[in-house]
């Protein structure tokens, strides 16, 4: 194994990490809730059964969460250059691997998110069983792709 | 005030994202490509993150609840089966085709890139398939 340390960013990645786990702590310590974007996002999704006043609370944290990070973009824009997002899957694997996505973390009940950062930070076991099974799938499907078939998805 | 909240913490967890370097798909990739040249970062992303969310995590655990004093909605299941296996496993490849995962996606849809806003398109129809399937067995 070789590290690339042309884009290695040790600094900026543990801050960044630090960061993300700080939006864990104010939402666990303060809404008691978990900051798992695919658990978030598929809540808004799911049938909403509009009469029982908790309900609709539970929905309105759910589009304010997305909505703050959404708005992350414009406050950064504001601030400093974007960093640049460099998408090399074309357009058919895009579909597909969205779909793998959305599928595969309702069905696990979380993502990077919830299992990796919240699971493992509560020491949940599904939540390392998942994350050892979502890296271990990535692991390979990046290897299949770009080693084995030699393709840039 | 709920909401307040988790407008603060998505706006917060968003900012992370961008700093970490995670919104980038070729970053992740880097992380995932183990034969390759291989980029740590994603790691130590998962590192910053759990040093400062674990001790809070622990403390929300012993006392309860939240410093509001409103329950904590934390899952409470522990065993493993093979929805949450075969979820995974499904999410990691479909992670591994793109580089993206649900968080940075979002971001980069807000970035106004087209390709992760086809990416997020496909995820909420992947979303809606499963909560239509799920209520179709609560049906029968």
């Amino acid at each position: 194994m070789t590290i690339d340390w042309q884009h290695f960013t040790p600094w900026s990645s543990l801050a960044g990490g630090a960061v993300i786990g700080l939006a864990a702590v104010l939402y666990v310590l303060l809404d008691g809730r978990i900051a798992g974007i695919s658990g978030i996002l598929g809540g808004l999704i799911g049938p909403a059964k509009l009469g029982a006043p908790a309900v609709r609370s539970e929905r309105r944290g759910r589009l304010a969460f997305v909505a703050g990070l959404l708005l992350a973009v414009p406050l950064w824009r504001a601030v400093a250059a974007l960093p640049t997002l460099t998408v090399s899957a074309s357009a058919p694997s895009l579909v597909v691997a969205g779909l793998l996505v959305g599928v595969g973390t309702r069905y696990a009940q979380g993502c990077t998110s919830g299992h990796g950062v919240c699971g493992l930070s509560r020491g949940s076991p599904r939540s390392l069983a998942a994350t050892l099974s979502f890296m271990a799938a990535g692991f390979v499907t990046v290897y299949l792709l770009r080693h084995a078939m030699g393709v840039d998805a | 005030m709920s909401a307040l909240i988790a407008g603060v913490a998505g706006l917060v967890f968003g900012m992370g994202l961008l700093l970490s370097g995670m919104a980038d798909p070729a970053k992740v990739l880097g992380f995932l490509d183990l034969a390759g040249p291989w980029d740590p970062s994603l790691a130590l992303v998962m590192g910053g993150a759990m040093a400062v969310a674990a001790p809070a995590f622990a403390w929300a655990r012993r006392r309860g609840r939240t410093l509001r004093d409103t329950p904590l909605h934390v899952p409470e299941q522990r065993q493993l089966d093979g929805r949450l296996i075969a979820g995974s496993l499904t999410f990691g490849a479909g992670w591994g085709i793109a580089g993206f995962c649900p968080g940075p996606a979002l971001v980069g849809m807000a970035a106004g890139n087209a390709g992760a806003l086809l990416f997020v398109a496909a995820m909420v129809v992947g979303m809606v398939a499963f909560s239509l399937v799920e209520r179709v067995k609560t049906l029968r």
